[in-house]
């Protein structure tokens, strides 16, 4: 047991640090982010099962030579309330620790669901009382505001997609279609749950500086997701300008002039749009400390397309993802 | 009802409040009339979320809206553009918080692809 011990140490350790930081740096997730959120999700279970896996069976080493049979061990042991010969005080300390450990992460996860749930349904209250249903549009909600914001709020049965009325005079109609195809694919991915699954790891383990890369790394792969499902119903070149537009907005400049050819007298900037950028500047300042970057590369795999990646390498990153997970669960159970 | 409260200049009691919300209504005449007592439940409801406050100094006790409608939606925004720590876990946003860094590079590649399509 010992050696299957070290050997889910070491997989945990290289799951916590060096392969996270290498998909994190690779490029190749834009352009399947499909496949990198899978295997995020894949590092993630994994490095928390070895972890937990190598520290139970290191305690449990005194009690047996399998698993089974020492956790039977451990049982009545604890029952004569008496520790077998060789028992050392680190033995002791490890099972203390992956006992915590487990019952930290499963707490942070409820505690994270439960605050989440409470939020949205306060926000599904202040929904219905403050914005008006957008005609022909089931589940739309527009919300009376300058700033150019839309988002949208998941819950079972009802959820909404909001929209301000500073976004929909700053798009036109064709960038409002895309908007409006983004958000309804977060809702029918539920993308909440994979985001609030890492925000749950991130918030038990803030000072692993993995969970925050992870997280951030995340929250972009989903976006991308949702930006490909608006593809399929608008040109990339509009949901592009989409998101630069309500970007821009964020600064109280328009975007820059003349980049469009036929569209751009349509969309010049009227009173509306500048009284927008105004509220829209004036409470949204530079939060501090936010993850950076969550917006251009959404933007530059749209003007600059690549291809997905082709099939043998989709597989054999789903096969590495099916690794990663039945690998330290055969090693323990086979402990 | 919060509409009601909202539009309306000065407190109301639950009995104006329940003409009130009769009075427009496309409510054909077989529709159940509405009962002071479902007004006052509906009330009691809202003031417990403290939307609405009421008066208990005169009789009967008058009710009115704790923010504008205005306050509530400029309260609703400060949250869903993530002003609020810990608040960004119950929505998805179409976009993030931007930095200028970043507004620059955005403007940048759309400026770059304008140019080789032209």
């Amino acid at each position: 047991m010992t050696t299957t011990a070290l050997l889910l140490g070491t997989i945990a350790v290289l799951l916590a640090w060096p392969v996270p930081v290498f998909l994190a740096r690779s490029r190749w997730p834009a352009r399947s982010p499909g496949v990198a959120l899978v295997l995020w999700q894949a590092i993630a279970l994994s490095g928390g099962m070895s972890m937990i896996g190598s520290l139970l069976l290191y305690g449990l080493i005194p009690f047996g030579n399998a698993l089974p049979q020492s956790l039977v061990a451990l049982s009545v042991d604890l029952r004569a309330g008496t520790l077998p010969a060789g028992t050392s005080f680190t033995h002791v300390l490890a099972l203390g620790a992956a006992i915590l450990l487990v019952g930290h992460l499963m707490l942070n996860l409820l505690s994270t669901f439960v605050r989440a749930e409470r939020q949205r349904r306060h926000h599904h209250t202040l929904i219905a009382l403050l914005s008006d249903p957008l005609h022909g549009q089931p589940g739309m909600r527009v919300i009376d505001h300058p700033a150019p914001v839309a988002y949208c709020l998941p819950g079972a049965g009802n959820s909404a997609t909001v929209l301000s009325n500073g976004l929909l005079r700053l798009l036109n109609a064709d960038q409002v279609r895309a908007v409006i195809a983004h958000e309804q694919a977060h809702l029918t991915q539920q993308h909440h749950l994979v985001l609030l699954a890492f925000k749950s790891w991130h918030s038990a383990l803030p000072w692993f500086p993995i969970a925050n890369r992870a997280e951030n790394a995340v929250a972009l792969l989903v976006e991308m997701l949702a930006d490909d499902r608006a593809r399929r119903v608008v040109e990339d070149y509009t949901l592009a300008r989409a998101i630069a537009l309500v970007g821009f907005a964020q600064f109280g400049f328009s975007a820059p002039g003349g980049i469009t050819t036929s569209s751009a007298a349509a969309e010049s900037t009227t009173k509306a749009d500048a009284a927008a950028h105004a509220a829209a500047s004036a409470s949204v300042g530079a939060t501090p400390g936010h993850p950076a970057d969550q917006v251009s590369p959404r933007v530059e795999r749209l003007v600059n397309p690549t291809a997905p990646l082709p099939w043998t390498a989709t597989a054999g990153a789903l096969t590495v993802a099916v690794a990663l997970l039945a690998g330290p669960a055969y090693i323990l159970l086979g402990a | 009802m919060m509409d009601i409260l909202w539009d309306s200049p000065s407190p109301l009691t639950a009995n104006e409040l329940k003409d009130a919300l009769v009075k427009p209504a496309v409510s054909p005449a077989h529709a159940k009339p509405l009962a002071t007592t479902t007004v006052l439940t509906v009330l009691s409801r809202l003031e417990t979320k403290r939307f609405v406050t009421r008066d208990r100094s005169i009789r009967p006790h008058a009710y009115t809206a704790v923010m504008t409608r205005a306050e509530h939606t400029a309260g609703l925004m400060h949250e869903v553009l993530g002003q609020v720590p810990d608040r960004q876990a119950a929505l998805a946003r179409f976009i993030g918080t931007v930095s200028p860094q970043e507004a620059e590079t955005l403007r940048q590649l759309l400026g770059v692809s304008s140019s080789d399509s032209a």
